[in-house]
């Protein structure tokens, strides 16, 4: 069932190459020579090896590129789309769309929306570190009400619970 | 130092290739080169670095089965080993330098970040950053 490894360590120079240059067209015979191999076998094995054809890595490696720039830089998204490999901006917004399931330009205001989402995260943090302290508050208050309606049974339960807990422990 | 890791192995497909590599050709020295029968424990140095050991080794029986070593070979080849670093004071000498010695590199030096980075991949497919140490 598996390959061969000469023949894999072939395979991945041909994507090195890919991703070294994604914007330049790499047709199967382009790459089966970066590969040693023949066009036919080099297609096949590829897809075996990678998981996706040849070209269909390509493209997504030209989007993934393409959606760093949207997220990174102020070029427009029709430099991107040349700037990434494509001839057309038709062609882009297509293929684009087939990868991501949006437009660039609804991409490019989610990423930047979602960078203002980690800025909060450190906030985040902060909170979920302070939950422990809240916790202990909930529960003193819960004592402190408990000890309010004169020690009755539902007052012990949490007590109990907590015993357990620790002998859990 | 007395504590810490001395010693982090790579698989590669041929023991004697990649010792040729990374001593002639990435400039790292032999730090240890052992046999027992088929096996052999050999471990290569960078330099400037004597408290830590890479590790050259081949997936083989009897330290995996042969179906696992003929998985990690396949592995190793496809590039889809943990990434490796290895800093240097200049990353655009050390590419040319590596590069006329007959490295094949993945990716030429990029300013970014505030360094500069390359890649570069050994004979058997790990893939490693060369990148400038920031001054």
């Amino acid at each position: 069932m598996g390959q061969d490894p000469e023949l894999l360590r072939r395979l991945l120079r041909a994507k090195d190459r890919m991703d070294a240059a994604s914007d330049e067209d790499w047709p199967v015979p382009r790459l089966a020579r970066e590969s040693g191999v023949s066009a036919a076998h080099f297609a096949r094995s590829f897809k075996e090896a990678f998981g996706v054809p040849p070209h269909r890595y390509l493209l997504t490696r030209r989007i993934e590129r393409a959606k760093a720039m949207l997220r990174e830089t102020e070029l427009s998204v029709t430099e991107i789309a040349f700037e990434t490999g494509w001839q057309s901006l038709g062609t882009f917004g297509r293929i684009f769309r087939d990868i991501t399931g949006d437009s660039p330009g609804a991409i490019r205001e989610r990423e930047r929306a979602g960078g203002g989402e980690m800025e909060r995260i450190p906030a985040c943090f902060l909170r979920a570190a302070h939950r422990p302290d809240l916790k202990i508050a909930v529960s003193e208050k819960r004592r402190q009400e408990a000890d309010g309606q004169d020690g009755s049974i539902e007052g012990g339960a949490p007590d109990g619970a907590a015993a357990s807990q620790q002998e859990d422990l | 130092m007395s504590q810490g890791v001395e010693v982090v192995g790579l698989y590669v497909r041929d023991q004697e290739e990649a010792l040729k590599f990374y001593v002639d050709q990435v400039g790292f020295k032999v730090h240890t080169d052992v046999r027992n029968g088929d096996y052999r424990w050999l471990t290569v140095q960078h330099p400037e670095q004597p408290s830590f050991q890479l590790g050259l080794f081949t997936p083989q029986a009897p330290m995996v089965d042969s179906t696992t070593a003929q998985a990690l070979k396949e592995l190793v080849a496809k590039g889809a080993m943990p990434p490796l670093v290895l800093v240097v004071d200049d990353c655009r000498a050390s590419y040319d330098r590596m590069r006329a010695s007959g490295v094949e590199f993945t990716q030429e030096p990029v300013a970014r970040f505030g360094s500069v980075d390359a890649g570069f991949r050994d004979p058997s497919g790990n893939g490693w950053k060369l990148i400038e140490a920031r001054r």
